[in-house]
């Protein structure tokens, strides 16, 4: 491997356009005079960072234990229910559509509602997160198992393999490349599923998550609290999604293209 | 190629096929490859492996047994293929244009690994090519087929010796024998 393909060099780019987007921030808000409280300036989010850094760690531990909660749930599932849907054609077309209905679902607007249906905590959060992040995970894993090369579906009935070693042993291992795809698409819907939740959850004692601390940061005027706990939430998403990246190295990298 | 051995116990698949690509799955290196019929017949674990390095041994890929196929050539892939369908000692051994996708100098050198493995083995091979070349270098008993109907044109025992190798290529009765493959082949078009 080259030194440019290193993660220093992969990593210096992106970190560099981030530091310049800064800078140029800051400094169309100290010669234009906007306001803060209709955007704060880096230098401000950075300092909230600091000050706040007690109440927003506490914020980010409880988002982060919802987000991946849900998006455990979607990751498992969305897994099962692409399993159950590729093997049989009926259950595909009786049931396939409506699984749509996760995509396709405004969150905004059933958000509110898993309050009453779950009890207050952190329940409806991860139930939110599970709506919004589990369809990327059938569809992608379902594409996946249907596209099993028939020539070895042929060799493994020739040799009378058993149904569930067709699945362990060939669906399942070809379908891993997009069920990574999946989870990676699924790893940053979670994030914002919970945040939205988050946003009609109000304060419970003690949990307050990133997207409480937002609201209540805003109607507060205090935009530098609120830009750094976005910053946080963002940087859970591309957390969430490295890890996800991750796993899809260990697992593919000896023999899927995608990784080498 | 004719001879068959009929005999069938655990881990024997009277049956084995070999495709025209060589169809490993990917993410099994080469000795779980070779494995994967036993594995799937419930051939325990040991036996299934030492079964699986004795036909990797077989087709001359020792030294790869740990490789993945994306670390193999095409010749080298194919002669996986090819051990994977033997390795469940077949009485039967189906092979659809298995080298036909390789360059010329491979598939003569698969094409002489083959005819020892049948002389090692003892299965009887039927082998479809579109090569009068491959056809009659490979075969005891060769069959020519019709373009459309599929019917049969010519059914010869070719009249070459037992031990075959790369010279035989260059012997005037191995001429003979592709010349009476290709003039029937010639008649199938009418």
């Amino acid at each position: 491997m080259r030194a440019r393909d290193g993660i220093i060099g992969r990593a210096i780019p992106p970190a560099a356009v981030f530091l310049a987007a800064v800078v140029v921030w800051e400094i169309i808000m100290r010669t234009t005079g906007i306001p803060v409280y209709l955007l704060p300036r880096p230098s401000a989010v950075l300092r909230s960072l600091a000050v706040d850094r007690e109440a927003l760690a506490g914020s980010l531990g409880w988002t982060a234990l919802a987000a991946l909660s849900g998006f455990a749930a979607s990751a498992i599932a969305g897994a099962l229910l692409a399993i159950g849907l590729s093997a049989s054609t009926f259950l595909r077309r009786a049931i396939y559509p409506y699984t749509l209905f996760f995509q396709t679902v405004p969150i905004v607007a059933i958000a509110p509602m898993l309050l009453f249906w779950f009890s207050p905590g952190l329940e409806p959060v991860a139930v939110c997160a599970f709506v919004v992040s589990v369809f990327p995970v059938i569809a992608n894993t379902l594409d996946g198992l249907l596209a099993t090369d028939p020539a070895l579906r042929d060799l493994f009935r020739l040799y009378g393999a058993h149904p569930a070693a067709t699945m362990w042993k060939l669906n399942l291992p070809s379908a891993l490349p997009n069920v990574f795809t999946g989870l990676r698409i699924a790893a940053g819907l979670a994030v914002i599923g919970t945040v939205v939740a988050e946003f009609f959850v109000g304060q419970i004692v003690g949990k307050v998550g990133l997207g409480v601390r937002i609201v209540s940061a805003i109607k507060e005027s205090r935009t530098d609290l609120a830009f750094a706990a976005v910053l946080l939430a963002s940087l859970l998403g591309l957390a969430m999604f490295g890890g996800v990246n991750l796993a899809a190295h260990m697992a593919l990298r000896r023999w899927h293209a995608s990784e080498q | 190629m004719l001879n068959a051995d009929e005999s069938e116990k655990a881990g024997q698949s009277p049956i084995a096929y070999v495709f025209q690509d060589a169809h490993l799955l990917p993410w099994r290196n080469v000795l779980n490859n070779v494995a994967l019929p036993l594995e799937l017949m419930r051939v325990e674990r040991g036996e299934r492996l030492e079964a699986s390095r004795r036909t990797i041994d077989l087709v001359g890929l020792a030294d790869a047994a740990d490789r993945y196929p994306n670390q193999l050539s095409g010749g080298m892939r194919m002669r996986v293929s090819l051990a994977r369908a033997m390795v469940t000692e077949p009485s039967l051994l189906l092979l659809d244009e298995p080298f036909a996708a390789l360059d010329e100098i491979t598939r003569e050198r698969l094409d002489e690994q083959l005819r020892q493995l049948w002389s090692a083995a003892g299965m009887t091979v039927v082998f479809v090519t579109h090569s009068t070349n491959e056809a009659a270098f490979l075969a005891q008993r060769a069959i020519v087929l019709s373009k459309r109907s599929g019917r049969i044109i010519e059914d010869r025992m070719l009249e070459l010796p037992a031990q075959r190798t790369g010279p035989l290529r260059a012997t005037p009765g191995f001429a003979g024998e592709v010349r009476a493959l290709y003039d029937a082949l010639e008649r199938g078009e009418r």
